[in-house]
């Protein structure tokens, strides 16, 4: 038994924050969050060489063939940094979705793209109704023609309008249960009655979009698995997408922490480093064991990813549902132990707390997770 | 990364398993009730018997040395042995300051003697120790006790009162700390000594506390001459050796902890499923299902945060912060765990034993009152978090 990271883990951890903080500092962050499209292609590029772009794909796809574990390592060092751009959106949601759902054809056309930087895409999932199961799918694509035409909204699509191709959830049929009748489709950027809007968000650093599609054509070669069965590997994609996000989560709680106690031990209040009081001793005890619980039982769900364990479901959901409330809480108390200087502009701070506040209602906020584990432990 | 165990491990898993379902006295099986998770005065005697079939088996001292009675294992089949013993619903050791703390702070510190003379009979329940840290003016800040022992001859007399002492009632043997040198930094000038219980001079008086039960103690010292050779790890050491016993206090007992937690917690997910609210099973009510939620996921971080500690101790690193988690959440987890349990019965949660109506015997409303004492015993949360603020963030002491 062995439950920590292994020395060449920890030395992709080394190599990342070196390489995040030459190439992410926050003046980089600052200025994408300014821009519509979020990342520059220099640094998109940069991300291709040390070949995390396609670290999760298997090597005969054009990845490193490494595991979720692995990722954890690198999601936590993005998260410190306040990553921006479309990493999460291009290789964790539309590329796993071709990973997972692909033909042999497709996935060769796009992953090894994909890991070189040279396509990006995304997942459009959700709806103006909010939802992360099955019933939010309501998009329809329609049989006609010589494939198919999709109608309908999607909300909250990440980076839809930097994406090459969207991999766009729709509803073929109405199944019996709502994951009957659920297809992916790969729909090029340029598709006819497709519009994609961003939208005005609060975390600038994750830029979001309405995706429309009116009488929207895509051929039949479009459809991603499959026909009307698409629900499991969108159920997987989540899981592990979500897994991911809590490691970037965990990365951004755990700065915080670091900020917080680095500014506690100089700053100077009636005489004394902050740092000194008990008053201020106990919000950090209790930020450290917040992000330290965080960690294991993210820890524990990439560990039960990587080895298609049962319980991976179940591991997901308890590390969304406690590092959703964990990366909040240390983000609201970051912010009041640094005092007004943690509620300017020009502090970094709130670059974390938007981070949080946009992570939690990401894949399901801790509710919505609490509410999965108690069905997965037969409440 | 790896949770999975190595056959060895597995086949030891299977061993203790299969063990327990042949041993578990049907009398324990019997009496007790979910939720109650701490050993009532009652069964005293039971729980002495069983802790003696359990070594007999060799299930006790699973890490110790084997030339001091232990078995030379790792720390994993130690953790594989509570989760089978929980999983068994098997009855808990009742020697566990003993094993706890005693046992390994005697086989760091003590000299070749007191290693062949101690250790072997905490394990078979032949002695059972206590701990004399605490004093009516020195609780959490334990450095300044007042007990004191003087040198006379080969002896130390000893003079003052301890508090709060669990087991001193029936304890054959007490980790002492007492002040050797009131002119030395406070630190400096405390030894530890392995105090024979049976003493003339030593009267025990039980402390009555909020559950009604007296499972602690006020220990009081007239005069009571300790031999020299009882002194533990060196004259005015004491601190360096009493800091280790609570470092394995956390460690060791920290394991037993969320096994407990997790028994305690099937407990109530059984006993809410029995309970119904406004037409329904409990369990079917949104706002209950999040709440047994959230104290599933806080007692399965416990185990993950549990097994980052241990993996660093197999690699032979230093404890990390991880470790420094452990007793908070679950104090504050057992502590809504059990506020949960009145919530869950209501008007019921009022009644103790005795009353035919009491949900379990009243036995939750006697672990609610338990529970809190759990942010006080082993260091206030209060302590505990100027420890993490200090030792582990590095923020500056006062």
């Amino acid at each position: 038994m062995d439950f920590g990271f292994s020395q060449e883990q920890e030395l992709l951890r080394a190599t990342a924050r070196k390489f995040f903080e030459n190439e992410c500092p926050s003046t980089f962050v600052r200025a994408r969050m300014e821009e519509p499209v979020g990342v520059t292609d220099g640094f998109w590029n940069k991300l291709a060489e040390q070949g995390w772009l396609g670290l999760v794909y298997p090597e005969a796809l054009g990845g490193s063939g490494l595991g979720f574990v692995d990722l954890t390592v690198l999601m936590e060092e993005m998260g410190r940094c306040v990553m921006p751009g479309p990493f999460f959106s291009t290789v964790l949601l539309g590329g796993l979705a071709i990973l997972e759902a692909g033909s042999a054809a497709q996935k060769n056309e796009w992953l090894g793209k994909i890991a070189a930087g040279e396509a990006r895409t995304t997942l459009a999932l959700t709806e103006p109704n909010a939802r992360w199961d099955a019933a939010g799918v309501t998009v329809t694509a329609r049989q006609g023609g010589s494939g198919f035409v999709l109608n309908g909204t999607k909300l909250f699509v990440p980076d839809a309008h930097l994406a090459d191709v969207l991999v766009v959830a729709a509803r073929v049929a109405e199944g019996k249960s709502p994951e009957d009748g659920v297809s992916l489709f790969l729909v090029p950027r340029d598709a006819a009655g497709m519009t994609v809007a961003l939208l005005p968000t609060m975390d600038q650093t994750r830029k979001l979009c309405e995706v429309t599609f009116r009488d929207t054509p895509v051929d039949a070669g479009a459809l991603l698995g499959p026909m009307g069965a698409a629900w499991p590997s969108i159920a997987r994609v989540l899981q592990r997408a979500t897994v991911a996000l809590c490691a970037e989560m965990c990365g951004g709680a755990q700065k915080i922490l670091e900020m917080t106690t680095d500014y506690a031990k100089i700053r100077v209040a009636f005489g004394k480093p902050i740092g000194t009081y008990q008053g201020v001793k106990h919000k950090a005890a209790d930020m450290l064991v917040d992000v330290e619980n965080a960690k294991s039982l993210t820890y524990y769900a990439a560990w039960a990813m990587d080895e298609n364990a049962p319980e991976a479901g179940l591991a997901a959901s308890m590390a969304k549902a406690y590092v959703s409330d964990a990366y909040r809480k240390v983000a609201g108390t970051g912010i009041q132990l640094h005092g007004g200087i943690g509620f300017t502009w020009e502090h970094d701070l709130h670059l974390y707390f938007k981070r949080a506040k946009s992570s939690e209602f990401t894949f399901g906020d801790a509710a919505y997770h609490r509410e999965r584990v108690a069905q997965l432990i037969s409440l | 990364m790896d949770l999975t165990l190595t056959p060895e491990q597995e086949t030891f898993r299977e061993t203790v398993r299969t063990w327990l379902r042949a041993n578990i006295p049907e009398e324990w099986a019997r009496q007790t009730v979910a939720g109650s998770d701490i050993p009532r005065v009652e069964a005293y005697d039971l729980l002495r018997r069983w802790q003696r079939t359990l070594y007999d088996a060799g299930f006790l001292g699973l890490t110790w040395p084997v030339e001091y009675g232990g078995r030379g294992l790792t720390f994993v089949e130690e953790i594989i042995l509570q989760q089978e013993m929980a999983l068994a619903k098997a009855p808990p050791v009742l020697n566990v300051l003993g094993i706890g703390m005693a046992g390994p702070t005697i086989i760091a510190y003590g000299t070749e003697e007191q290693k062949k003379r101690y250790p072997a009979k905490i394990l078979s329940c032949e002695e059972i120790w206590c701990q004399g840290y605490s004093e009516p003016n020195a609780g959490s800040d334990l450095a300044a006790l007042q007990t004191r022992a003087v040198r006379d001859g080969e002896h130390w007399v000893l003079n003052g009162q301890k508090v709060w002492t669990s087991f001193a009632q029936f304890a054959d043997w007490m980790m002492l700390l007492a002040r050797t040198d009131p002119a030395a930094p406070r630190h400096k000038g405390i030894t530890y000594f392995l105090l024979d219980m049976r003493l003339p001079g030593i009267t025990v008086k039980p402390l009555r506390q909020i559950t009604g039960d007296a499972e602690f103690n006020e220990v009081f010292f007239d005069s009571v001459r300790v031999h020299e050779s009882e002194v533990l790890g060196g004259v005015n050491s004491g601190w360096r050796v009493g800091v280790t016993t609570l470092m394995y206090e956390r460690l060791t007992l920290g394991f037993g902890l969320q096994v407990r937690l997790r028994i305690a917690l099937d407990g109530l997910i059984e006993m809410a499923r029995r309970v119904e609210k406004t037409g329904r099973a409990v369990t079917k009510d949104p706002l209950t299902r999040q709440k047994l939620a959230q104290l599933w996921i806080e007692t399965e971080s416990l185990k993950y945060t549990g097994a980052r500690a241990l993996t660093r101790l197999l690699r032979g690193e230093l404890p990390g912060p991880e470790a420094s988690a452990g007793k908070i959440t679950w104090v504050d987890v057992n502590q809504r765990l059990q506020e949960i349990a009145m919530e869950i019965q209501g008007p019921y949660s009022q009644l103790r034993r005795g009353s035919e109506w009491a949900v379990e015997g009243g036995a939750w409303a006697h672990s609610f009152l338990r529970s809190r004492a759990n942010s006080i015993e082993g260091g206030t949360t209060e302590i505990q978090k100027n420890i993490i603020a200090e030792r582990v963030l590095g923020l500056p002491k006062d």
